[in-house]
């Protein structure tokens, strides 16, 4: 039985579609700790916070982002190489990312706003669930690496690799909220 | 099978996630090493239940193997990793049935120790969690049942879908409900200060930020059951966007679809709120954070209302559809259109609009500024309106019906009638006044018995005799329906009746005892609570032999006019020989010339 359901254009909407309201839910989830952090601490941020390190993986990750960006077209126009290149970059920029938020950035933090006071119960945290959902974005974007090795996707058909750009997408937004909100709000 | 591979891999989890956080150097003997594991257990438990077999394969480059199938497993694919939209809410009917009957197990065990003033048999710490353990379960099934049973089964055949949009994720959603049973169970069998947990459904800090690893099962098993939830709710939204079938407009909608579509937005959003509280509460818990530490910057008053932003909008995630399937009920058996189709569904959109406003009126006697007190006062009694216009919508179409009186129209004029209980009740405890006299008493416990068991509950039932036929193939017995009902009814009135009169009279609830002078009613309240429990037996038996050797039952045996009754009972896999078309409403009942849609003429041959 053939139905307009079955149709691959009209079910790329679908996903679309679907993967759009995932990410509405998924920011609520940043949006109730976000409102939280203006409750519990108003504007305060402490003077110790690591302003250059801030902003230095804020870049990293927004470059990561437009890698993501060059990766997922050069797929839509059947280059490979070029979109594996650009996946690769993409995957280590977010390595480094990590990385340097929980190796360097976390035990810094540890001594000057521990989880234990306010304001590190909130860095954590929020730092915490992002890097969670980093994790999760790198995760899926090693996995599309290694199907589009095995020669996976196609111009007509790379669902897998434009959703998890998307949700790539969705990762970097939310750090453009969490970054100003948690390190230069305030006096 | 799903549940036994599944637990198989989620032990296996458990254990890799415990290793693995204790040579990170967690700390050994915290409860953090536990949650660490549990999130491992749930992935071990997703993956071997079907999310390996028949989804992860592919991402590494294996072949997904086929889901079950009836030919291919007959009726062991009820058991398993089904992706079949009629499979799934047959699971989740059954499934949330058993858990439906184990929360009343637990009701009973704390009427007994109600029954007389002082203490009988439970301990204060083991009342709590035995009560609790009661909400909580309630709360999973008010909040999944009907959508997960009839928004599966049911909503797709309405709409002339085939299955839902996507079905593997719809059977990912199911299968992530077992672990909050297994981990609610679990805190009711650990022992010594690890036993229960003792703060109601609601797990206020401070109470469920102190040491115990019941209380961390719990959240736990909060936050899986949201995650659930939120992904029926997306499934349910894209599926009505995008697959009704052609000339299925939005105005031709049946009106219980378009009660699980517009519960589903609320589900999507605010979740997240819960699941984010009891977070915070975890991380409170096991990495020593201060949320809810007023002595280190936190403050408690912030979990509550970060869960009643959820919470109050969740009442309507259980009620909503509970309304939908009583509008759905009484056209079929009052023969009339559904007065005010278009009014009910603006009733459904006010809800879910000005749902979100009004959380605070459970925060009266809280501590909060008196000057928020009135506006949430207000909102309150504001979302009645859209209430009542659905409820005008029933009254309208029972108005001048030839009532038929089966089993499931008694259960929806049950709806109706306890509803405007339950409402009426309802303005005492949004009026700050008399809330706070009323606050944490046996009257709010009358009320939202009245709105969610005598609401939604008696819904479910009633959406339960009336799709049987469908589901099953098989008729019900009509006389054991009736006195099911009538058992059912007549229990329900003599259990929460008298609560309003005990909570009145300052009767605490979530407190193992109370004053002497109320122990005539209470003992009239747990005599009437084991009755009420015993009418379910008489449905267990019922469904269960009809479900066995009950007659055949006709296609469209109620006369009604929604395209799942214009199928083979049960339906085909895929539903429907040919995708049907759709040319008229769905409620006009008497109306000559009126078609609701015309099918494959396979289908018409078979009716
Ligand atoms: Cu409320």
């Amino acid at each position: 039985m053939s139905t307009l359901a079955h149709d691959s254009k009209y079910q790329l909407v679908t996903r679309r579609l679907g993967l759009w309201l995932f990410i509405l839910s998924e920011s609520m989830i940043f949006i109730a700790l976000l409102f939280t952090r203006f409750l519990m601490q108003g504007v305060y941020r402490p003077e110790e916070l690591n302003q250059t390190l801030g902003l230095g993986i804020t870049t990293i990750l927004l470059i990561s982002s437009f890698t993501a960006n060059r990766a997922e077209v050069r797929i839509a126009q059947g280059d490979r190489t070029g979109f594996l290149r650009n996946l690769a970059i993409t995957i280590i920029l977010g390595l480094v990312f990590l990385v340097v938020v929980v190796a360097v950035e976390w035990p810094e933090a540890l001594h000057f706003a521990p989880p234990s006071t306010g304001y590190g119960t909130l860095f954590f945290a929020i730092t915490g669930m992002h890097a969670f959902h980093v994790l999760t974005g790198l995760i899926i974007l090693i996995i599309i690496f290694f199907q589009g090795k095995r020669g996976q996707y196609s111009p007509e058909d790379h669902w897998g690799a434009e959703s998890g750009v998307v949700y790539w997408h969705f990762v970097d937004v939310v750090w453009i909220f969490v970054y100003p909100i948690l390190y230069l709000f305030g006096p | 099978m799903s549940w036994i591979k599944g637990i198989l891999f989620g032990v296996v989890g458990y254990l890799a996630g415990y290793w693995l956080s204790i040579s990170l150097g967690v700390e050994r003997g915290t409860e953090a090493p536990f949650a660490i594991g549990y999130v491992f257990f749930f992935a071990g438990w997703l993956l071997g239940a079907g999310v390996w077999d028949h989804w992860a394969r592919s991402w590494f480059g294996l072949e997904n193997k086929t889901p079950p199938t009836k030919e291919s497993h007959g009726w062991k694919r009820y058991f398993m990793f089904s992706t079949d939209h009629k499979v799934i809410g047959v699971q989740y009917l059954v499934t949330f049935a058993l858990i439906f009957f184990l929360a009343g197990a637990f009701a009973m065990a704390f009427r007994y120790e109600l029954m007389r003033p002082g203490r009988d048999w439970l301990s204060p710490k083991e009342f709590n969690t035995v009560m609790s353990t009661h909400g909580i379960l309630m709360i999973a099934v008010a909040v999944s049942a009907i959508i997960g049973a009839f928004g599966n089964f049911v909503m797709p055949i309405q709409i002339g879908a085939e299955d839902m949009a996507f079905p593997r994720i719809n059977a990912l959603s199911y299968w992530t409900t077992p672990p909050v049973v297994f981990l609610i169970l679990g805190a009711n069998l650990l022992q010594g200060a690890d036993y229960g947990f003792d703060f109601g459904w609601t797990a206020y800090p401070p109470l469920s930020t102190v040491a115990g690893l019941g209380k961390l099962f719990f959240l736990l098993a909060f936050m899986t059951l949201g995650l659930s939830s939120i992904l029926g709710a997306l499934n349910i939204l894209i599926t009505v966007i995008r697959l009704r079938a052609p000339g299925m407009t939005w105005g031709r909608l049946p009106i219980f679809t378009w009660g699980v579509f517009t519960t589903s937005f609320l589900s999507l959003i605010f979740t997240q709120f819960v699941f984010t509280g009891l977070f915070m509460v975890v991380l409170d818990r096991v990495a020593g954070t201060a949320f809810f530490a007023p002595d280190q910057g936190g403050g408690a008053l912030l979990y509550e209302n970060i869960f009643w932003i959820y919470s109050h909008p969740a009442v309507y995630v259980m009620i909503i559809p509970g309304f939908a399937i009583m509008l759905e009920i009484l056209p079929t058996f009052a023969r009339k259109p559904l007065y005010g189709y278009k009014w009910a569904i603006g009733g459904f959109f006010g809800i879910v609009a000005m749902s979100a406003t009004v959380w605070a009126h459970h925060m009266f006697t809280s501590g909060m500024p008196d000057w928020m007190t009135v506006p949430f006062m207000a909102a309150t009694e504001f979302i009645s309106i859209p209430t009542g216009i659905i409820f005008l919508s029933a009254l309208g179409t029972i108005w001048m019906g030839k009532l038929r009186l089966k089993t499931p129209m008694l259960f929806a004029l049950a709806v109706v009638f306890n509803f405007l209980i339950g409402g009426l009740t309802g303005i005492f405890n949004a009026d700050v006044a008399t809330d706070l006299q009323l606050h944490d008493t046996y009257w709010v416990v009358g009320h939202f018995h009245y709105t969610i068991v005598g609401g939604e509950i008696f819904a479910l039932f009633a959406g339960i005799y009336y799709w049987f036929p469908k589901i099953t193939g098989r008729m019900f017995n009509e006389k054991l329906g009736k006195l099911h009902f009538w058992w059912m009814f007549l229990g329900f009135q003599a259990v929460f009746l008298p609560m309003f009169w005990l909570g009145y009279n300052g009767m605490n609830r979530r407190i193992a005892d109370y004053i002497p002078e109320l122990a005539g009613t209470n003992m009239w309240v747990s005599a009437s609570a084991f009755l009420l429990g015993a009418s379910f037996l008489v449905f267990i038996y019922n469904v269960v032999n009809s479900w066995v050797r009950g007659p055949q039952a006709a296609n469209n045996p109620w006369g009604a006019r929604t395209l799942e009754w214009q199928i083979e009972s049960p339906p085909i896999e895929h539903n429907f020989h040919q995708i049907p078309t759709v040319t008229g409403h769905p409620y006009d009942y008497g109306v000559e010339g009126s078609v609701h849609a015309v099918l494959a003429p396979q289908a018409e041959a078979a009716d």
